[in-house]
């Protein structure tokens, strides 16, 4: 897939989040956006995601520019799968029920044919003995397992992942990178926000790096990561790489 | 045996023990204090006055019943004045929300009733005392609905919004089901407060429960035999809508 980002500019109250982002990112399948916090790299995951709407700019998916408008950006968010970093999920219904529901009342997928949808990607992800549980009965992993199942079951036309591990133990992380993992190697475009660098790099064949609003770098992974031209990135891998 | 360990499961046996020692202690005070009582026990006169206590039983019922609907209904619409952008809206809704809660029921009935009732020609008492009790109830339910609503996470409309539901659907199938689920515990203990409090009605002369018994005491002179099946009668009430409030509460419970 394709994104170009032109004069992208957003600011939460007097603080500016996003400073005119421009860029062409080339052909992708895999995309990670790493950062340090606060840099403004959900902002820009979450304006991608049509959650958030720039202040102003224009942003090309694909093709198609995308119009900020609120009925545009509703079907433009029922077109993709997001999994954001905890409680994605419904806590009144059970892990099928939270999968059925965009199913079944977004896509107009008749009842039975979206319970043989979950069926089939629970069983795949070895979630089918958790079909009948509500979230606060599984693990964080399983239940990032179902957000996960939840965003791929309505086919969408890429996934965002927004740094779906931070609120998990390491072994969790491994079962949910893993997951993600499986889904890359399937073909299925992606973006990530990630505080993982290992995985941003094993997992993505291109890489954002932002810092202070800004897209200071952008590359092929296995370049970037082994060979980071800013200065702030340099620095900053050397950070979180320490440990 | 009597112990229940720390989550151990409790023996039926020892709960039937246990439950009968206390029904014996209970025997055993009441049955001296009113052995100490000498007193002339005249259960025939108020015999005769049954039909008086079925009517007014019937009458608690049925003003209780109609004061939870109306008071489901402002306690609603009241919770979402609160949370209205329109600031008159809102602080109407704070002011008759606090005002309500802060002053006794008894005083609110008396002013209800002779002040603002008959300035405006309502001079039913039977629908004043059950408008009164809607409105005091309300109050309540309307903080009940308030704090509901509020307890869904903003998370979880974040959540709604990605999966593309619309703000209606995201009320509909996110935010209704999980407010009426936390609502449904503390409304039937509600519905039994409301019953009890509706034996406030009797000072404005309304002819329900507690008003009928003490007309019979009037005229049988009769006082316990008159009261302790008004005792008897509120508990018939009562004790099936606590119990039913408990299995609802292990029913509806989930952690969030």
């Amino acid at each position: 897939m394709q994104l170009e980002f032109c004069g992208i500019c957003k600011q939460f109250g007097a603080r500016p989040v996003l400073r005119d982002i421009s860029l062409k990112v080339p052909e992708f399948q895999s995309l990670a956006i790493v950062g340090p916090s606060g840099g403004g790299k959900t902002t820009l995951l979450r304006t991608i995601a049509g959650l958030e709407k720039p202040d102003s700019g224009r942003l090309r998916i694909g093709q198609d520019w995308l119009a900020f408008t609120e009925q545009a950006l509703l079907a433009h968010r029922r077109s993709i799968g997001t999994v954001f970093q905890g409680y994605n999920l419904f806590p009144h219904l059970t892990a099928l029920e939270n999968v059925m529901l965009p199913l079944v009342k977004v896509h107009g997928v008749a009842r039975g044919q979206a319970r043989d949808t979950a069926d089939a990607l629970f069983k795949r992800f070895q979630l089918l003995a958790h079909a009948h549980q509500r979230p606060a009965e599984l693990s964080g992993g399983q239940q990032q397992r179902v957000a996960i199942v939840r965003a791929i079951a309505i086919e969408p036309r890429f996934l965002i992942f927004d740094e779906p591990t931070s609120a998990l133990d390491p072994e969790m992380t491994a079962e949910v990178l893993d997951c993600i993992a499986e889904l890359r190697a399937e073909g299925r475009p992606l973006i990530i926000v990630t505080h993982n660098m290992g995985f941003a790099r094993e997992v993505s064949d291109r890489c954002l790096f932002i810092a202070e609003g800004q897209i200071l770098e952008e590359g092929r992974s296995a370049e970037l990561f082994s060979a980071p031209q800013h200065p702030l990135m340099v620095n900053f891998l050397a950070k979180v790489l320490r440990y | 045996m009597l112990m229940q360990k720390r989550g151990q499961p409790v023996t039926l046996a020892a709960q039937l023990l246990s439950w009968c020692l206390v029904g014996l202690l209970m025997a055993a005070v009441f049955s001296f204090a009113f052995s100490q009582l000498k007193y002339g026990w005249n259960w025939a006169a108020i015999w005769e006055y049954r039909q008086k206590f079925i009517n007014g039983w019937l009458v608690t019922v049925a003003i209780s019943a109609a004061a939870l609907l109306l008071s489901l209904l402002i306690g609603l619409l009241t919770a979402l004045a609160q949370r209205s952008s329109v600031l008159p809206l809102r602080y109407l809704a704070v002011l008759y929300v606090e005002a309500v809660r802060g002053t006794p029921l008894l005083v609110q009935i008396l002013i209800f009733f002779y002040v603002v009732a008959s300035a405006f020609g309502l001079n039913n008492r039977y629908v004043a005392g059950a408008l009164t009790l809607s409105l005091f109830a309300g109050a309540y339910l309307s903080e009940m609905i308030r704090a509901g609503i509020e307890s869904i996470r903003g998370s979880q409309r974040e959540s709604a919004r990605a999966i593309g539901l619309t703000q209606l659907q995201t009320y509909r199938y996110v935010i209704y089901p999980q407010v009426v689920r936390q609502l449904i515990p503390p409304l039937t203990g509600q519905f039994a407060s409301i019953i009890k409090d509706s034996s406030l009605l009797s000072i404005i002369a309304v002819g329900e429960f507690t008003l009928n018994a003490q007309e019979v005491n009037a005229f049988t002179y009769s006082t316990l035999e008159s009261y302790l099946p008004l005792a008897v009668g509120y508990l018939l009430l009562t004790l099936p809508i606590s119990l039913v409030s408990r299995i609802l509460e292990r029913r509806f419970h989930f952690a969030t």
